[in-house]
Parts: C-alpha cells; sequence; structure tokens
C-alpha cells in the first residue's frame, strides 16, 4: 500500500466526513453503489450552470455544447474498457437495462424454441430474470452451471452444458454476492469455439480492475455507472459491432431514427439506433468525469490496493470464531460476505450502522446464492478504493462488540 | 458500546429472540400461513387452532431476525385467548405504534407489545416487526400467503 494515495483520494470524497449516528462513517456498501469523488459531482454542477440543453437536437451553442460532451463521454467509456470503437459504446440506465435490452434484440432475433442460454449459480436476478422472460416467451432453455461450496464455477460442469443448441453464455464477471472472480478467458475462449456468444455482467467488476473488451474478446459487457464513482441514471452495453448492427432496434422514438412518415421509419446507425427519447445527459457527462478520476490513479493500482485490504479483511475475519465467510473462491474481488452464529443479518447491520458503519444485510438480489448456502441473508461488507484497514477494524471490532451483546 | 440502540434492542427482545415462545407445530391447525419479507428473504408459518371465534392457540416455525422473532413470539402468547376481533384490533394498534401514524398512541393497551415501539425510528426495521401481524391477519381472513410489503 505504499504509494497508493489514500489520504488524498479519502478528501476527494467529501460524503466520507460524514457523520452517521454521531460516529465517522465508515462505508462498506459500495457493491450496492459507491459514492462520489468531488470532481464528479461538480461535473454535474457544471453541465447545468454552463453546459445544458437538450442533445442531437439543435444548433443553437448549447445544444452543441452539451452534444460534444455527452459523445465525449462516449470515448471515454470506449477508452476506459478498450473498444474497438465508440458505435460499441451505448448509453442505457445502468446494467439491468443493458442486459434486458440484449435479451429483448439480440435474444429475441436469434433465439427460438429449444434453443439454450446458459448463465452461471452465482448470478444478480438481473443476469437470471430476463433469460428467464425470454424462455418464457421463445421456449428456449435456461441452463444454471453449478457452483461449488467455495463460490466457484464448476469449470467441467459449464463446459459439458456447451452444445450446438447453446445460443448463449452470459455471466457474471465478479459475483455480488461471494466476490468471486469468473474464469472469463475460458470461459469466452471455450464458447467461441463453438461459436456462442458471451455477455458479461461487469457491474461488480469494473470498478475493481482493468477490463479491456477486445483482450477478454467478450460479445457483450455491461455495467453501471453509479458503481464506478458515477451518479445513478447512466450504464453501458458494450456491444461488437457487427453483433449491434445486426440486432433490431430496442426502443422506438426520438434519437433513434433515420427517417420518419406513416408509413415507414428507418434507424439511425449504431449507437443511435439504441438510444431512444433524451437520455441522462448530465449524469453521463459526469460518468466521463468518473472514468477520467479514475484513470488519474490507476486501475491496476486500484485493484492491488483493495487486493491488500481483502487480504486484511479476510485475515481478521478468520480470527473471529463465530464468523463465517460465505464465499472464499481462490479469484475473489474485495467482498466480504459473512453470517454470524444465530445472529440474524439483519441485526448485524442495524446493530453496526448504529456504530456508523454501512454495510449490506440481505439477499443481495441473489436469492439462488442464498438457497445454495442455506441461509435467509448474508451480511455483506464491500469495499472500495477509499477504505481503510482501519476502518477494516472498526468493522471487526463492531462485529466482536455485538456477538458480546448477542451473548 | 450500543447505547443508541437500547430502545429498538430491549433485554425482552433479546430473551424472546434466545428462547422464543410457541415455538412448534400445531399439527392439527385450523389456520396455517406462510409469511415472507421479500426484502429479506425471510420466511416463518403460523398456525391457529380456533374455537368458535376465539384463537385457543397459536404457535409458529420459521427463523428471522431478533426483532422479527421476537415479535412473533410476543404476538403468538398475547393473542391466544383472544377473540378474532380483539386480535385484529390489536394488529391495528400495533401497526399504528410501529408505523408512528398516531401522535398519542396508547402504549398500554398493547401490553407487552410496547417493547417493540421502537421500530418506529427504524424505518428499515418496521417490516420485521409487523410481518407476524400480517401473517396472522391472513390467517384471519383465510388467505393462504401473507406478504409484508409496508
Ligand atoms: C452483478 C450485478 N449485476 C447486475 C447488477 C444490476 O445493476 P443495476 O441495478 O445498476 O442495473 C448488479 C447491481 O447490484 C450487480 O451486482
Amino acid at each position: 500500500m505504499t504509494n497508493f494515495p489514500i489520504e488524498k483520494i479519502r478528501a476527494d470524497f467529501p460524503i466520507l466526513a460524514e457523520k452517521i449516528r454521531n460516529k465517522p462513517l465508515v462505508y462498506l456498501d459500495n457493491a450496492a453503489s459507491s459514492q462520489k469523488p468531488q470532481v464528479v459531482i461538480d461535473s454535474l454542477v457544471h453541465v447545468y450552470t454552463h453546459e445544458y440543453a437538450n442533445i442531437h437536437r439543435g444548433v443553437h451553442t448549447l445544444s452543441v455544447r452539451a452534444t460534444d460532451k455527452y459523445e465525449g463521454a462516449r470515448e471515454k467509456v470506449k477508452d476506459f474498457i478498450n473498444a474497438a470503437s465508440s458505435k460499441e459504446i451505448i448509453f442505457v440506465r445502468g446494467a439491468t437495462e443493458a442486459i434486458n435490452l440484449v435479451a429483448q434484440t439480440f435474444g429475441k432475433a436469434t433465439i427460438k424454441a429449444g434453443d439454450e442460454i446458459i448463465i452461471t449459480a452465482m448470478e444478480h436476478h438481473s443476469n437470471i430474470v430476463p433469460w428467464q422472460m425470454l424462455c418464457a416467451e421463445t421456449g428456449a432453455v435456461l441452463k444454471v452451471a453449478a457452483m461449488n461450496l467455495q463460490g466457484e464455477l464448476i469449470y467441467a460442469e459449464f463446459e459439458a452444458l456447451l452444445n450446438t443448441k447453446t445460443k448463449l453464455v452470459a455471466i457474471t464477471h465478479m459475483s455480488n454476492a461471494l466476490g468471486t472472480i469468473n474464469p472469463v478467458e475460458r470461459i469466452i475462449a471455450a464458447a467461441h469455439a463453438q461459436n456462442i456468444p458471451v455477455l458479461l455482467d461487469g457491474a461488480q467488476a469494473i470498478p475493481h480492475m482493468t477490463v479491456d473488451v477486445q483482450a477478454l474478446d467478450c460479445d457483450f459487457y455491461v455495467f453501471s455507472g453509479h458503481k464506478l464513482y458515477a451518479p445513478s441514471g447512466i450504464g453501458i452495453l458494450y456491444g461488437k459491432q457487427a453483433l449491434l448492427e445486426a440486432m433490431p432496434p430496442y426502443q422506438g422514438g426520438g434519437d433513434m431514427i433515420k427517417t420518419v412518415s406513416f408509413d415507414k421509419s428507418t434507424y439511425a446507425g449504431l449507437p443511435h439506433k439504441f438510444e431512444a427519447g433524451t437520455p441522462s445527459i448530465a449524469d453521463t457527462i459526469a460518468l466521463g468525469a468518473a472514468i477520467d478520476y479514475l484513470q488519474s490513479i490507476g486501475m491496476d493500482a486500484i485493484a492491488a490496493y483493495e487486493a491488500e485490504l481483502l487480504a486484511y479483511a479476510t485475515e481478521q475475519a478468520r480470527k473471529i470464531p463465530q464468523l463465517r465467510i460465505i464465499g472464499e473462491a481462490a479469484e475473489k474481488g474485495a467482498i466480504l460476505s459473512f453470517a454470524l452464529d444465530k445472529i440474524h443479518p439483519h441485526d448485524i447491520g442495524t446493530m453496526l450502522d448504529s456504530l456508523g458503519i454501512a454495510i449490506r444485510a440481505g439477499h443481495h438480489c441473489a436469492m439462488p446464492v442464498m438457497d445454495f448456502y442455506g441461509v435467509p441473508a448474508t451480511a455483506r461488507a464491500s469495499f472500495a478504493m477509499y477504505n481503510t484497514k482501519e476502518e477494516i477494524d472498526v468493522l471487526m471490532q463492531g462485529i466482536k462488540s455485538l456477538i458480546e451483546v448477542f451473548g | 458500546m450500543f447505547d443508541d440502540l437500547r430502545e429498538l434492542y430491549q433485554e425482552v427482545i433479546f430473551d424472546h429472540n434466545r428462547n422464543p415462545r410457541n415455538f412448534r407445530i400445531i399439527e392439527q391447525a385450523d389456520r396455517t400461513v406462510e409469511g415472507f419479507n421479500p426484502l429479506c428473504g425471510d420466511r416463518l408459518t403460523l398456525y391457529l387452532t380456533l374455537t368458535g371465534d376465539v384463537i385457543t392457540d397459536a404457535s409458529f416455525q420459521g427463523s428471522g431476525c431478533a426483532i422479527s422473532t421476537a415479535s412473533v413470539s410476543l404476538m403468538t402468547d398475547i393473542v391466544k385467548g383472544k377473540t378474532i376481533t380483539d386480535a385484529e384490533r390489536l394488529f391495528k394498534q400495533f401497526h399504528e405504534m410501529t408505523t408512528g401514524k398516531e401522535e398519542h398512541i396508547n402504549l398500554e393497551a398493547l401490553g407487552k407489545l410496547a417493547v417493540l415501539a421502537g421500530v418506529r425510528e427504524y424505518p428499515a426495521r418496521v417490516k420485521c416487526a409487523t410481518l407476524a401481524w400480517h401473517t396472522l391477519d391472513a390467517a384471519l381472513k383465510n388467505e393462504a400467503q401473507a406478504i409484508s410489503t409496508e
């Protein structure tokens, strides 16, 4: 951790100075949503103060300014994930909308009765339900690749599911409930060997590691801005150009058309074909600011720092005999899901909150994962680049104290 | 260390959480209803025996947080011997107490249940306390399942 500018980073996030129940905030719910640095907040204020108008529609100066900034954010996203072209970056509301978009366009156009879609046992509901809906509409079949007790995908079982009926593999890059990082390179290679496209749900992975969609060779990659230190309301669908071009549009409306008459409309080219209606303009520009900020620190440096945080948290957690870590994959991102003997996660959540510590208690939108471990819910501490070992100490002390109180 | 929480986690709640009352199955129950809290995934099953319009026995199974366990434990104790009308009235009063809509809630009428008044200050936990009562309400109305959707 020697060179990581943690003090400066913490100072960049004004909310970290907030007191919660008269205690310094210890924010460990980053997997749900992360906090925003001043540059992102400033960016929103700046847009609304100096650059705001609707985009792609006006000849007036402000509209041109807003459009330039908005399209500039697309370039930043393209560079951030190393897409081949900014036409491959579709602005949506979040990871959820991106997955639904793929299901409703690519899915409906290419998937038929009897075809198969493969997901894993550790998916977030947003990478389960859209496929179930598609299957219900088309008669396709959803196949679920199993995981082991550590919370790792059983790769051989995944591979055995691949066959000529498989039309799509949709898999999480990193699990929000367990922290598991999946062997996506291997998964993609195996699927591509049979000409099967792969969608990666990058909602959790994106804030924690360098993502290079060309190196991964994934066909779709989705994520949300709000977990990447940017505002909510903006997310990304990356898709390979050829796939996106072949897909029918998603929603109809303004901005996604070339011409409209009552007989027939023709659609705009990429990326606008998938962007009907007025988008979240300022939030998108602020996502660009978040990306600039992250690049000034460096995703590899962030990953290295967070790996140390997770290792420390895991080591400390293991010293508490009543604590059981849920999810102990060898490849793991900065998430510590746990259960305490005879103490329900909701009680853990409320008790820690009274100490200023924000964690998530619940099923983490992954009910099948809870069923797999036989728990109704878990407590989850999820770390970001602004967290510290001292905060982990506060968390562990809090856990020890509440175990005492519950007796 | 948890001074702020003394109102919410009273000793009675810890006691009922450690030793829940009426934690058993009634084989010949007249009403069996499952309650579900979609927010946290908690489930409980409530069993009632009715003689005429009097609740003569009440019990439950399932596991939840301390607040929900104490709530259902206290509830099954208190409704025994009550008429359906009285139990429904109690539900209404309990609901008012926990959601804090009434300026002057009659805590006395609620007896032991008053220990749960503290949840009013914790909106995220209100459902934990009311799940038992929504389930009771569904049982008394003879519905198959209760979903807590406060
Ligand atoms: C793994 C994963 N996928 C998808 C999502 C959905 O993201 P959003 O709610 O921002 O659309 C989340 C968010 O919790 C997630 O953790």
